[in-house]
């Protein structure tokens, strides 16, 4: 019996197809056909951009994109200077790294306290926060809005003098949104550690602190890595907050000035094309060169349970 | 018995006591100082008339009155729930779908898998913002690719009668890759036993999805469900970068925004539609975090 095989080999799958199957499944190129076709439909709209931020606008313009030549390298030289690009992928950096790192080190935190201990309000805790992490954000606009207006803040912390404008009011709320998902996801994790290594430290004499830095953490690099991607990935794609929180523009973080590419009247479309690619390079090397960690932590998150 | 040996590493010091404190208190307290306070005074301020310009002490108690203002006398507003109902519908009827079929072909280990997977997927880690930007060159009126092939000359983004179908496309686009990949890690989940205890009874293909493995999947389905409900409702910044949510592309979150960042901040009002949106997204976050918590029985 091969009740316990993994799956059917192919060949056996293809016999049995033909039988039952429709006429699609019937046909051993047409599934390959069709989804290299749709494959290749969901790359156009990249290739189309791709393609377009290296040729000349008066080419196009006069040929039409459905052609070929007019290859330039200026739009990238333009969009860098007209978008301010040096200036907003370093705002990018200076959000995104504080609020990752703030954000899976207050997730460790709390899920390292669900999971090691049995509290009696762990459940509810562990609520709080991912429930936090799928409300509206535009729901809660009026408050926060209103409060980091009202909030002073040393200059040190911010030039505009409150939270409101200020890459840390920026950096919390990020870190408030986002924790909910990462702990969640780590206390399931962690909840796999087993029991006797907590022991054997506590009878090492650990206390809770270094049970944490030196057991919990160090096991917890896998799903670390894939959260990490994850998170940085999210935070710098994060564009509603962004928009409302910091409302002058040369503190945009790099998603947000997008809208500086836009000339008034009239819009250089391969000059937006060369800034998109240029804004989508960091999450698509992200992508391919951390693919595995990026979709392990998606899947964690939402398969679980 | 093992109960009363873990009793030992529960104990806890002085020194622990605090730390573990701290653990729990200063992520609580800036989640609950930047998302739950301001849930709760959102749903307060929508009972008030307050203006935003004296302190909110000034603000008196109007009861439903800007509930009945946002149903009665804003125009934008029944639009804004049409549109949010489309954008509901078709991420449910059609991305989710494509979504779920492309996972099941993939997962039946055609080759080239992996690049299929990719190609799919790529688009999700854009933000929609930029994917706003990416489709412009294909919707653009003068030079927009659209156009060019099909001879028209249709402002995709700017003609208020298909510019949200535009904005669905190019949402869709994103969402499918999402949904293929959540059904694929299901998908992987299933006990193969099941399908080849199908496979004896004779049962075909279709079959067996439909009867045996779609049924194994509802914690997935519902996950998606929510998902796709409560993303419906976030859906902002893709709508904010074609033209700030105006003219055809109103959808309530914009309203929100509109309300409060624009010239005329009315509180009370902009409140009233952003408690509206809180109500529905509990309902779904409730379903799901009954399915995710489940403690493993």
């Amino acid at each position: 019996m091969s009740v316990t095989a993994r799956r059917a080999r192919p060949s056996t799958e293809g016999l049995t197809k033909s039988r039952e199957g429709g006429p699609r499944y019937g046909n051993r190129w047409g599934m390959p056909l069709f989804l290299t076709a749709v494959s290749l439909l969901w790359l156009g709209p990249i290739a189309l951009a791709l393609l377009n931020s290296f040729r000349d606008y008066a080419f196009t313009a006069k040929h039409g994109y459905v052609s070929w030549g007019g290859f330039t390298l200026t739009n990238y030289k333009d969009a860098w200077t007209q978008g301010d690009f040096g200036r907003h992928f370093f705002n990018s950096a200076l959000i995104t790294v504080p609020a990752v790192l703030l954000t899976l080190f207050f997730s460790c935190c709390i899920a390292f306290v669900v999971a090691r201990f049995s509290f009696k309000f762990n459940l509810a805790l562990l609520g709080l926060f991912t429930a936090a992490n799928l409300l509206p954000p535009q729901a809660l606009l009026i408050p926060v809005y209103r409060m980091f207006r009202a909030i002073q803040v040393p200059f040190w912390v911010s030039d505009s003098g409150t939270l409101l404008n200020s890459f840390w009011g920026l950096i919390l709320v990020n870190v408030a949104f986002q924790t909910g998902f990462c702990a969640f996801v780590l206390s399931n994790y962690m909840k796999t550690i087993p029991r006797e290594l907590y022991e054997s430290a506590v009878v090492d004499g650990a206390g809770v602190l270094r049970q944490f830095f030196t057991l919990t953490l160090p096991l917890c690099r896998p799903p670390l890595a894939a959260l990490a991607t994850l998170e940085v990935t999210w935070i710098y794609n994060e564009f509603f907050w962004a928009t409302v929180l910091l409302q002058s523009g040369d503190k945009f973080p790099v998603t947000s000035s997008i809208n500086n590419l836009r000339g008034e009247f009239f819009t250089n479309n391969n000059l937006v094309a060369a800034g998109s690619v240029m804004i989508a390079l960091p999450t698509l090397v992200i992508f391919f060169v951390l693919q595995k960690q990026f979709v392990s932590g998606l899947t964690l998150g939402a398969t679980k349970g | 018995m093992a109960r009363s040996r873990y009793k030992g590493i529960n104990q806890l010091s002085g020194t622990d006591r605090v730390v573990v404190g701290a653990m729990v208190l200063v992520p609580t307290a800036i989640v609950v100082w930047l998302v739950w306070l301001p849930a709760v005074a959102s749903v307060l301020l929508s009972f008030t008339n307050w203006d935003g310009i004296g302190p909110v002490s000034s603000a008196k108690v109007i009861g439903l009155k800007n509930y009945k203002d946002v149903v009665e006398i804003y125009p934008p507003f029944w639009p804004a729930i049409q549109h949010n109902l489309i954008w509901l519908v078709v991420m449910f009827l059609v991305a989710t779908p494509i979504g779920m079929l492309l996972a099941v072909l993939i997962d039946r280990g055609v080759a080239g898998s992996r690049f299929y997977q990719t190609s799919l997927f790529l688009p999700v880690v854009l933000s929609l913002a930029l994917i706003g930007f990416i489709w412009q060159l294909i919707y653009s009126k003068d030079q927009g690719v659209l156009n060019a092939v099909t001879g028209g000359s249709t402002d995709w983004y700017g003609d208020p009668s298909v510019n949200l179908w535009a904005a669905l496309v190019a949402a869709s686009w994103r969402q499918v890759g999402y949904i293929m990949l959540l059904y694929l890690a299901g998908l992987k989940g299933v006990d193969p036993s099941l399908r080849e205890a199908a496979r004896v009874d004779g049962a075909n293909e279709r079959t067996t999805f439909f009867k045996i493995v779609f049924p194994v999947l509802r914690p997935i389905n519902i996950i998606v469900l929510v998902v796709t409900v409560i993303e419906s409702l976030r859906a902002f910044d893709l709508v904010w970068v074609i033209n700030k949510g105006r003219n055809g592309l109103e959808l309530i979150s914009t309203l929100v925004t509109s309300n409060i960042v624009g010239e005329a901040s009315r509180i009370g009002f902009g409140s009233a539609l952003a408690t509206f949106m809180l109500l529905i997204s509990s309902v779904f976050i409730v379903i799901y975090l009954r399915i995710v918590m489940r403690e493993p029985s």
